[in-house]
């Protein structure tokens, strides 16, 4: 039988999607359904006092109106933090603001009506009186003294104060620096945009007290447990969660949020289903924002370019509220990838986390890993500057060599495997450095600006194990189940507690299967996204679906297979030991010609006319996998820009990605990922930008004013990879859905610099739009 | 008021307010539900649709305007069951990864090859610059557009 493993067999999902047969939540449509419209702040920070909806009420097919004092009322508890800090400040965060509005686009109301058209209609005849206050949407600014308060319980706007590494050891290996690096950097804010907005539709069952929630949903069974545990009370097993075909999440639709919670709840007033879908603005406004970071960090270098110390003190804004794992983002998924692929042997970070008058922000696609490796790689070509070295020599310099592992870094991490070299080898075979160099120095000539960026990164993906995680601070375990289900024809069900919202896991997750239990692989489908059907599951977010979901459903067919082989050897009146399961039959070895299919096997397990004695009937497994560790993908990222003089404009010329991602499943569908990471990481440095003006007013706000990448501005990326296993599951698999953001914006970066070093400009903080470049070009010669 | 629309060569008449979007119309009173809505500015292109052939987003339209033209949605491309050669092209070059953006993107490359037989790579992407997509970056679209063209 054909292996499946490593081939870039075409999506199972497809045709589905191609021909509109899609099946994403606002495509849903049950009878009786009523619509939901929000009423949001415009203010930034406002006193909340009348609410008056008398005008409201009196649109044609209004049903209700609910403000956050009624859902108190009604027993609806705030939305709580999954992963907490020693010290941690947790405001409490109600789906609708009770007595203040803290950012802007936060919902004060909720219009229930027979039609979209009519809650809208509705919503904006809702009257309420704002007593508008100061505001401080800028993370440093909310530090200032005499800034304006976010939260009571916040004193000083600090949520929380963090840290890790060996500060003394820090100092020391600095006081024998021969050269510090000193750098601020601002990692700008970003909206993740998925292009389906958010959705839910609630359903509640007055004759059983069942309730059925269709939400656009990363993680359905999270989902569940908050909202049944902490929210809205509602005992967990008469709910079930399920998200369908998901447009998209990009970390956004990981959260719970105010708008599902007040779905559900007017859903069980009303005893109507209700609907919600959002529109673009309130995505906008409404959709967990990422990064926003304010950074010092210098490195401490020897005069070799070795790497003695790095110290890094960064302010993270985490918006007006604390977002379901905002904590965690800018401390264990940031301060803790501050190693990188070096041998830095001293490292202190501090993070503090202050809120803001802001839409909350929280893991956007990389988390936290995107912003450590972009100071850390920039810090490695200002280093280089400095220290008169090549970017590409300070980095073989610092590279932990590939016998090192499994290797302890002073930061936390325990790094599984790695070959760093070896993937900058491989993009140097690919892209004629010296070749390069040569040109760039004709072009200058010619007046043009050419510059190379690189980007050796390193990242942590698929969090675990869950006893660490714990005692961490998270909230939740950090394992995966998978159920395998073989039916009595041989036909298999996967349930997966991974979700799928574009990363083909119906087919990938299928080839494993397929492998593993040496049937077609029409014969096997893969379920997921229902907590109906799933028995339990954290979901798909941190690049985890690989190296944590498929790992589950691998350890199911292994008991699948065991189980399979006793009831084989027993209808071959053989002894277990001596029957092997090859080309899709059990026989005994040496004796192909006398065997039982798969579907002779799983018919008589159901049969159970002839099973070993003592052997239960059934064929069915299921595994939790919670990994011993996380992995380590890595790679070398190279990019080419070329700077116009006059514009400030950048154009990408070349794109050149060496990854390893450990062994891959489908190659085909680890390249699309890179790609789109690729795409969302060059956008970071050059275009995306949510920006708030000094009242907290959201000028970005649509899709005509944040710059989202266009077909006709990215180009061809070139991808190759390097394959060294993980020990850490039993696939050998490393995650693949972030490496490209990871990577991308740091080289851009650095391409750029490297563009206008003859005007001897060293750093413009992102996004490297043309209006900074020519600001920082003005008055300045080659 | 009455609006009579031929969807996907299919006549259809129907009572719709003045104000509703055609999209809405797709989706909502003909269950066409493969037209997606993703922003509110005209600029995601995932409620593409063409009315006469050419290349509309539904989103910017009423549903009246369409009253007496010819509409055709994701759903009226393909034919007997048999793929449509975009739609081929797309599944064949991995054109697609969460799929929402993607009807509004098929519809839109179909046009532009109805425009421009033969296009270069810098005249794809220009032509689909209309058309969001956060997923894929792009590269394979372009792929999925140059297949289609070859197929004719």
């Amino acid at each position: 039988m054909e292996t499946m493993f490593g081939k870039s067999i075409k999506r199972r999902e497809d045709p589905r999607l191609v021909t509109g047969k899609g099946n994403f939540v606002d495509d849903l449509k049950i009878p009786f359904t009523t619509h939901a419209a929000f009423v949001r702040s415009p203010h930034a920070h406002a006193k909340i006092g009348k609410i008056d909806t008398a005008a409201a009420r009196k649109v044609p097919g209004v049903l209700a109106i609910y403000t956050g004092k009624d859902l108190v009322a009604g027993g609806v508890k705030p939305i709580p933090v999954g992963w907490l800090l020693p010290n941690i400040k947790v405001p409490a965060h109600y789906p609708l603001a009770v007595d203040k509005a803290r950012h802007m686009g936060e919902p004060v109301a909720v219009v229930v009506a027979e039609t979209p058209y009519a809650a809208r209609d509705a919503a904006e005849l809702v009257e309420v009186d704002y007593d508008v206050l100061p505001a401080v949407p800028d993370g440093a600014d909310a530090l200032k003294r005499g800034a304006p308060p976010v939260h009571d319980d916040a004193p000083g706007n600090v949520s929380f104060k963090w840290s890790i590494g060996d500060a003394k050891a820090t100092d020391a290996a600095f006081a024998k620096a021969d050269k510090v690096v000193k750098q601020s950097f601002r990692n700008h804010r970003l909206i993740p945009n998925a292009i389906e907005p958010r959705a839910c539709l609630a359903s509640a069952q007055p004759g059983t007290g069942d309730i059925t929630l269709w939400v656009t949903s990363q993680n359905p069974h999270v989902h569940r447990l908050i909202m049944a545990a902490f929210v809205l009370g509602i005992p967990e097993h008469k709910m079930r969660v399920i998200s369908p075909d998901v447009g998209g999440g990009f970390g956004s639709k990981i959260f719970i949020y105010p708008e599902e919670c007040a779905a559900v709840w007017a859903s069980r007033q009303l005893s109507r289903p209700v609907k919600w879908t959002a529109d673009r603005r309130e995505a906008f406004l409404a959709d967990a924002h990422g990064r926003d970071h304010h950074t010092e960090a210098e490195m401490a270098l020897a005069a070799d370019g070795k790497i003695l110390g790095l110290r890094v003190k960064t302010v993270a804004n985490l918006g007006a509220y604390l977002s379901l794992f905002a904590p965690a983002v800018p401390t264990y998924l940031y301060g803790t990838l501050l190693a990188g692929a070096y041998t830095t042997p001293a490292i202190h970070c501090e993070v503090t986390g202050v809120f803001t008058h802001t839409t909350p922000v929280d893991a956007y696609r990389g988390a936290g890993r995107p912003e450590a490796t972009y100071l850390l790689e920039r810090l490695m070509d200002l280093s280089a500057k400095e220290l008169g070295m090549d970017p590409v020599d300070i980095r073989r310099k610092n590279f932990i060599p590939p016998d090192k592992f499994p290797y302890q870094t002073p930061v936390a991490l325990l790094y599984d495997s790695g070959n760093y070299a070896g993937a900058l080898d491989k993009a140097l075979q690919i892209f004629d450095y010296k070749a390069f160099r040569r040109e760039q120095e004709q072009a200058r000539k010619q007046g043009r600006y050419l510059g190379v960026g690189f980007s050796t990164y390193l990242e942590a993906c698929g969090l675990a194990p869950s006893q660490v995680a714990g005692a961490l601070g998270a909230q939740a375990g950090l394992y995966e189940s998978a159920n395998v289900r073989v039916h009595p024809t041989g036909k298999v069900s996967v349930f997966t507690g991974s979700h799928s919202h574009g990363q083909g896991h119906e087919t990938t997750f299928a080839q494993v299967v397929a492998d593993e239990l040496q049937v077609p692989i029409d014969d096997v489908d893969i379920i997921h996204g229902d907590t109906g059907q799933v028995p339990f599951g954290m979901g798909s977010y941190g690049s985890r679906s690989g190296p944590v979901g498929a790992a589950a459903i691998y350890m199911s067919t292994q008991k699948i297979k065991e189980k399979a082989k006793k009831i084989a050897a027993h209808l071959l009146e053989a002894n277990e030991k001596d029957v092997t399961h090859e080309g899709g039959k059990f026989f005994v070895k040496g004796s192909p010609d006398r065997s039982k299919s798969f579907f002779d096997v799983s018919l008589m397990a159901y049969l159970a006319h002839n099973l070993p004695k003592g052997l239960e009937p059934g064929l069915e497994a299921l595994s939790f996998f919670d990994p011993g560790n996380f992995v380590f993908p890595f790679g070398t990222h190279i990019c080419v820009v070329e700077v116009e003089r006059d514009t400030g404009y950048v154009h990408l010329r070349r794109y050149v990605a060496v990854d390893d991602l450990g062994r891959v499943i489908n190659p085909m569908i680890v390249d699309g990922m890179v790609h789109g990471g690729i795409a969302q990481g060059v956008s970071q440095a050059l275009w995306e930008h949510a920006e708030y003006d000094e009242n907290g007013q959201l000028i970005t706000g649509s899709m005509m004013n944040y710059a989202l990448p266009k077909a006709d501005e990215l180009i061809p990326i070139e991808l190759a990879r390097t394959e060294t296993p993980t020990p850490v599951n039993p696939l050998g698999v490393k995650g693949a859905g972030e490496t490209g953001t990871i990577a991308s914006t740091a080289a851009v970066a650095n391409a750029v610099m490297d563009a206008l070093s003859p005007f001897g400009i060293k750093h413009i903080d992102m996004p490297l739009t043309p209006g900074r470049i020519w600001e920082a070009l003005k008055g300045k010669g080659a | 008021m009455n609006i009579t629309v031929q969807v996907n060569g299919v006549s259809e008449t129907r009572s719709v307010e003045p104000r509703v979007l055609l999209v809405h119309f797709l989706r909502e009173n003909l269950g066409l539900t493969g037209t997606h809505v993703g922003c509110d500015t005209s600029q995601c292109g995932a409620c593409t649709v063409l009315l006469d052939g050419a290349a509309v987003k539904s989103c910017s339209l009423f549903a009246v305007q369409a009253d007496g033209r010819k509409v055709t949605t994701i759903e009226g491309l393909s034919t007997d069951g048999k793929l449509h050669a975009m739609q081929q092209a797309f599944w064949d070059q991995h054109g697609l990864q969460c799929g929402f953006c993607t009807p509004g993107m098929i519809v839109s490359a179909c046009h532009l090859l109805e425009r421009n037989p033969n296009p270069s790579e810098a005249e794809i992407r220009e032509g689909l610059e209309g058309n969001l997509c956060r997923c894929t970056g792009y590269a394979n679209i372009v792929k999925a557009v140059q297949q289609a063209a070859r197929a004719g």
